[in-house]
Parts: C-alpha cells; structure tokens; sequence
C-alpha cells in the first residue's frame, strides 16, 4: 500500500515539485502550515464552513481520506498518531462535525496520543448568535486538549496551526485543536505561516534531577524486590531501546501497563505482561509485593491500581514522567524524575553502580507465573473460545503485526492472548474507553504503516458502533483483518451484570445484530464466518490472504468471561481466576 | 505473604508514626496570564473539572500589556496544593505560578449598603474599621471597607446592626511583602 490512489488531483499536479506557490487566502496558510510540519495525511469529512480549507487542500500534495463520519475521522487521525509517532491530523466542518470529532479527541487527550483537529466554525460576525451549525467548539474542547484555538486573523491562522501542531507533538503528547472561521479563512493574506513551534509559556524538562537520580539509583540497587512498570510513555517517547537495556542489564522484572504493551517484549524472560484489572496474575502478584517500583511513563490510572490503598502498599516508587502533573497525582512519588523517558533510563542506568540482589525475587516471580497461568478451557463439543482466535492469528503472523481494538471484553482477550514484542504495534483506546474505536483506528493505522499487517479486534456491540468505516477502508483498498469475536452481546456489561448485578442483564444482550460477514459484503469487503474449531486457522489464513479488507465473523461462546479480574477499586494482589472468586 | 502496608487516599504510604491523612490548609495562589480571551474560562474550568476547592478567584492587569494576574485562594491538603500548582502550571496560557508566603499582603474590599437612618453612627463603625461612606441618600449609606478577610468580616458583622440592605465582596488580591517579586 505504498502507492494510493485517491482523490483526484487537478491535472498539472507534476508541478508540485516547483517552487511553492505564496499563499493568498487564510485556507492556503492553514494548509501551507500542515505541509511544512510534514503531514502526510487529512482524515475528515467536508461541510460549509471548513469548505475554504478543503479548497485549498486541493492544490495540495497532502493525501484526504474522507471518513463516513467525523468521529471516525478523529479515531483514525488518533491511530495515525500512535502508529507514526507524529501528529495525526483531522478535519470537520462548524457545529454537528466538530462535536462530532469530540469523542476522539477526548480519547486522545486520555491517551497522550499527538492529533491535530482543524475545524470550520462560522463567519466572525456571526459568532455567538447561534447561528446555523454554531457551536462554541473551543469552549466544548478546551477541557479534552492540550490547547483549543480560535483563529481570529487571516493573518495569522497559519501560525496558530504551526503552533497547534508543534505542541500536539512536543514534550507529553496529545491533541490540539484549532477553530477556523469561514471569513478568516476565506480572507486574503500574503503571509506565509511561521514554522512550526511550541509557545514560548510551554517549557519541557528533559532531565531529571541529577541529585534525585542518584537517591533513585541507589534505592533501585538496595531493592530486594525491585520492578519497573512500563506505561505507554515508554513507547510515545521512543525509549524502549533504553528500557530494554536497563533492564536487561540490572535484570529488573518488567510488568507493562494497558497503553505500554510493546514497551517491552513480552516473551522476554524478565516480562511479567500486564497488570491491571484484567492483567495476569503474575504481574498482580509482583506490583502487590514489591518493595521497590520504577514507574515510567505512566499515570497510574484506577484501571491499574485497583484502590490505591492496596497498591503496591510497601512500595517506595521511583517515577519517571515527562509531565510533571502527573508526579504524586494518583501515588505518591519517593523519586520523582521528571524528564524524557528514555533520558531519564539512561541518567538510571549511568548512575546504578550494581544491580540490586534479586536472585530470590525473581524465582519468586518465576514461580507466580507458573501458579496464575493465562488460561482457558477448550472442550470440542462448546462454542469457539475467543482466546484460542487470538492466539492462533498471533501465531500465523509476523512480530510487526499492528492489532487494534474497539472496547470491551474482545478487548481484554487481544491484551492477554496475543503476544506483544515490539512498540507501536498496540492501538486501542485505554483511558476513555471508546467502544467504535477499532474499525476507524484500523484504518489511521494501516495508512501509517502501510508495510505491516492489520488486524482489529471487534466485540460485535463495538463493531456496530462505527460499522460505516468500513467503506472508507473498501474504498481506499486497505488490506486489515477485522475479526469481530461475537457474543450476541455487549460482554464486558453482561460480565459485570453477573457478576455484580446477580445477573440482571438489562439492555446487555444484541440477539438482534447483523450477520457481519454479508453486511461486509454489502460494503465491498469480503466476509467469513467462523463457528468451529478445526475452520479457525483456515477462515483466518484466507482473510489474510484477502487483498482488501476483510472481516471474520467468529461466533463465540457467549458466556465466556475475562479473568483474571481485579474488582474495580478492588486488591490487585487478590484478582479473581473465575466468577466464583468475586 | 501479604503484604502489610497501606496507602492513603492521596496514594501515600501511612507511616503509623507520621499523621496519616493531611488536613485541608487555605493556599494563596499566583499565577501571570496571558492577557487574551479565554484564559479566564481555561483556569476555572480547570478548578472545577479537578475538584480543586476554589474560594476565590479575582484577575485584572499588570504593568505589561500583555499579562493579567490571577490570585486564587484554594482550600486543600497540601497534595492537593501541589497538584493544583503544577495542573495550572501545565496550561499554555499560564506564564507562571506561585504560591504566595502566609505572611503576604492580602486584601479585599466589601461595599455594604445599610439603612441610613443613624448616619453618625455607620460613619463612626466605618472609621473603625479605616473604611469611608461612599453613597447616601434618604434611605440608605453605601460603606467601602479594604482589608484581610478577617477585618471584612468583622466590619460586616458590625454594620448588620444597621441593617445591611445589599454587600458586594472581591475575592483576595494579594502580593509578597518587601522587595520579592510575586512571580
């Protein structure tokens, strides 16, 4: 997929090798601003008011994607971002499409994820007299971004999308948003936009505290049961190369959170796999009984500590973050190292004169894994187990495979049962939670690395919400694998139903869902249906092998559940291996 | 083997020797602002949006154009200072944050309309508290008092003797005493 065919361009496109044409109009710098940044790629969906940007956007050697709706124009600008590591990009019209984008923005901003939203808004002098498809969209997304601007010069608008761009990217990453009005947009300037750059009031500290990384070094090598915690930071700031050698070299035990999955591989020796609410039982274990936590990149959400009375509780934390907001927020930091993550594991490693005596610690550890294995039941005459789908498609592909999800317990499973070796290869929506999030995420990644597989993982709940995608991968010829492991269900709710509402599933089950694989069909993608065990690896190799999008319908056992589990608020040291443990 | 430690719900190891849990403290906040629209909206939003409690916020200009000053008065565990400082530290707008000394100068000022009917009497309550009348008319005296929080509401609860018709308060300006700059 290195060549595209997209939206036409106008016939003397063999001149965009010469010289830049100077920018006249508002619309000509916004876009002058996002080529000089590098942007590759625009997903969105056209309106009135952004139509001065698309209009310029024609003369442009950036590629379009229109989406079928703009929050899939977000969540595949999002995945862009996760995947390339540069700010993905999205555009949507004034009113309904900027609120539309809202939820992937929110996503972004939870998930540190670099994103830049360009949405039209109307003409200044109607600003705030409810005019049609007003919304106040700086006011709506102030609170989700890193920062909302509102373009008030012609002027100057290609600087604000410099500078929008600039900060989605540099220091914690995540999304901007800049609000365009039609007639500043439409308006004539001669002003080329400035290069990209962070305001000067926006200060990053790199590294850390030499005087705090020594205190750190030393209590890490004093530690008798020492063990890092990889959040995604680790894999936003490119260090898993200094992880891996910190570790390795001081023979650390690695537990990775949700977004830090790829931080480290996980069939490495010293990896633990995840921890968490659904996190292996080892993991749980060693973060429950460690006396000595390096934390980096993480911000410690509620999904991973359970109740933070219980958390780690005899833990000094070393905590190495780029936002030092995050620093004491949900536990208390004893070495706080505010800096760059990889940085900051080599400031570690440089100042560690031993490594800590952690032989028995790491028996220990050895032999959690052996008691709490990842484990499912597998009897021939029941329904197909959605452990052993995703097993098998992360057998038959390559390290390098890109799996996104949408969210719920198909979500879980991909977590626990696909092996994750290198960083930029998970893509779901971890803080927010966005059911829908998988089909359009799919799409933002295979655009940004078009060299690797795609697979997404679907429940059939989260499938449906965000279905229409599939159309914009059918029409830009993406070749990902969607497998909606379907329960009939919205499972994770008819889980927790069970479990904690003494089975009342009210408005949890979906008897009345389409059979996904002729609604692909009916899209232009080809469509499987998965119902035995002896078709699974059959039915995946030949949606593989399927070039275009294909989806697998694979009906599951619908009363499968996700365990471990940690109850929300609950003890990580006291997870729950079946439902009779709650 | 379980472990036998705890946090609390700061996410703080309870030392069994240390105070466990710390106690809400009054904060005087300081932050330079870019003078533009929204910065305002930007720094109550973030207040609300944390669960910071605020008690009171005042914003006006510098000597530079382009700056505002915010003084906010928070009350909260010391946590919850610090994360406070470094959420509203991490806003793009904000230049700079500062949490003033205890000792800082502070003040606000109160206009308390009364019944006028013992003039010489509020003028003399309004002396007291180095405050001055401001309005009269046939029904009514308008006072002006500047002070701490303390000192206004000493004055409020002496003039309501009179009968306090309205009253409008400002929140705390306040600044470094001496030569330390604020910022």
């Amino acid at each position: 997929m290195s060549e595209r065919a997209s939206i036409p361009k106008p016939e003397d496109e063999d001149e965009s090798d010469d010289e830049q044409q100077p920018v006249t109009t508002g619309a000509q710098s916004v876009i002058r601003a996002l080529e000089n940044a590098g942007a590759e790629y625009v997903f969105g969906v056209q309106g009135g008011a952004i139509m001065p940007v698309y209009d310029a956007l024609y003369d442009s050697d950036i590629n379009h994607v229109t989406m079928a709706h703009e929050q899939g124009a977000s969540h595949a600008a999002d995945a862009f971002g996760i995947v390339s590591g540069e700010p993905g990009v999205c555009f949507a019209t004034s009113g309904p499409g900027a609120t539309n984008l809202v939820t992937g923005i929110a996503d972004a901003n939870m998930d540190s994820d670099p994103m830049i939203a360009l949405t039209g808004q109307v003409p200044t002098e109607f600003v705030g007299n409810d005019a049609f498809q007003e919304t106040d969209t700086v006011g709506v997304t102030q609170p989700i971004t890193k920062e909302s601007y509102f373009a008030s010069d012609s002027d100057t608008v290609g600087d604000d999308v410099s500078e929008a761009f600039a900060l989605a990217d540099e220091g914690r990453q995540g999304p901007t948003l800049v609000d365009l009005p039609k007639d500043v947009t439409k308006g004539e300037t001669d002003k080329e936009p400035k290069k990209p750059k962070t305001p000067e009031t926006y200060t990053v500290q790199t590294e850390a505290d030499e005087e705090m990384v020594d205190a750190a070094a030393e209590a890490i090598e004093s530690a008798d049961k020492p063990v890092i915690l990889a959040g995604g930071g680790v894999i936003k700031a490119d260090a898993t190369e200094e992880l891996f050698r910190f570790a390795t070299k001081y023979e650390i035990p690695v537990i990775t959170t949700m977004p830090g999955l790829g931080a480290f591989p996980e069939d490495h020796e010293l990896s633990l796999e995840m921890a968490g609410m659904h996190g292996t039982g080892y993991a749980n274990m060693a973060v429950t009984n460690t006396d000595l936590l390096v934390g980096v990149g993480t911000r410690f959400d509620d999904r991973l500590t359970g109740g933070v009375d219980s958390f780690a509780p005899d833990a000094e934390l070393v905590h190495v973050d780029i936002d030092p907001a995050e620093i004491s927020k949900n536990i208390y930091a004893d070495y706080p190292l505010v800096g760059d993550a990889g940085r900051v594991l080599d400031q570690l490693y440089d100042a560690m004169t031993a490594a800590p005596d952690a032989d028995e610690w790491r028996e220990q550890c050895q032999t959690w894994k052996d008691e709490y294995p990842l484990d499912y039941q597998m009897p021939e005459d029941e329904p197909l187990k959605p452990q052993h789908i995703v097993e098998t498609f992360d057998e038959v592909t390559d390290d390098d495979a890109i799996v996104t999800t949408g969210v719920g317990q198909h979500q879980m499973w991909a977590c626990q049962y696909w092996t994750f070796r290198e960083p930029r290869t998970w893509v779901s929506s971890h803080g927010l939670g966005t059911m829908g999030y998988g089909v359009p995420s799919a799409i933002g990644a295979k655009l940004a690395a078009p060299d690797q597989e795609v697979v997404s993982f679907d429940g059939d709940g989260s499938f449906l919400m965000t279905v229409q995608e599939l159309s914009v991968a059918v029409r830009e010829n993406l070749d990902i694998t969607f497998v909606v492991l379907n329960n009939e269900a919205i499972g994770m709710v008819r889980q927790w139903q069970d479990g904690f509402y003494e089975g009342r599933r009210m408005a949890s089950e979906y008897p009345w869902i389409p059979e996904f694989d002729k609604l692909a069909e009916a899209f232009g993608a080809a469509g499987f249906r998965l119902e035995d065990y002896d078709e699974v690896e059959e039915t995946i190799q030949a949606a593989r092998e399927y070039d275009g999008p294909a989806v697998i319908d694979a009906l599951i056992d619908p009363a499968e559940n996700v365990y471990p589990m940690v109850p929300s608020g609950g003890d990580n040291g006291l997870f729950a291996l079946s439902e009779d443990q709650l | 083997m379980r472990p036998e430690g705890r946090r609390n719900t700061q996410g703080i190891r309870i030392d069994p020797e240390a105070e466990a849990t710390h106690e809400p403290r009054q904060a005087v906040l300081s932050a330079l602002v870019k003078h533009k629209p929204g910065v305002l909206a930007e720094v109550s939003g973030l207040f609300s949006r944390r669960q910071f409690n605020i008690e009171s916020l005042t914003v006006g200009p510098t000597t530079d154009d382009e700056m505002a000053r915010m003084t906010i008065l928070i009350e909260e565990p010391t946590p919850g200072v610090e994360q406070a400082k470094k959420q509203l530290q991490k806003l793009v707008p904000v230049i700079s944050v500062t949490e003033l000394e205890p000792e800082a100068i502070r003040r606000e000022l109160a206009m308390i309309k009364v019944d006028g009917e013992k003039p010489d009497d509020i003028n003399a309550v309004a002396d007291m508290y180095g405050g001055q009348a401001v309005d009269a008319c046939d029904e009514t005296v308008t006072v002006e008092v500047t002070g701490s929080k303390q000192k206004v509401d000493a004055a409020i609860e002496a003039f309501s003797q009179f009968g306090i018709r309205e009253i409008v308060r400002t929140g705390t300006a306040a600044l470094e005493r001496g030569a330390k700059d604020t910022q």
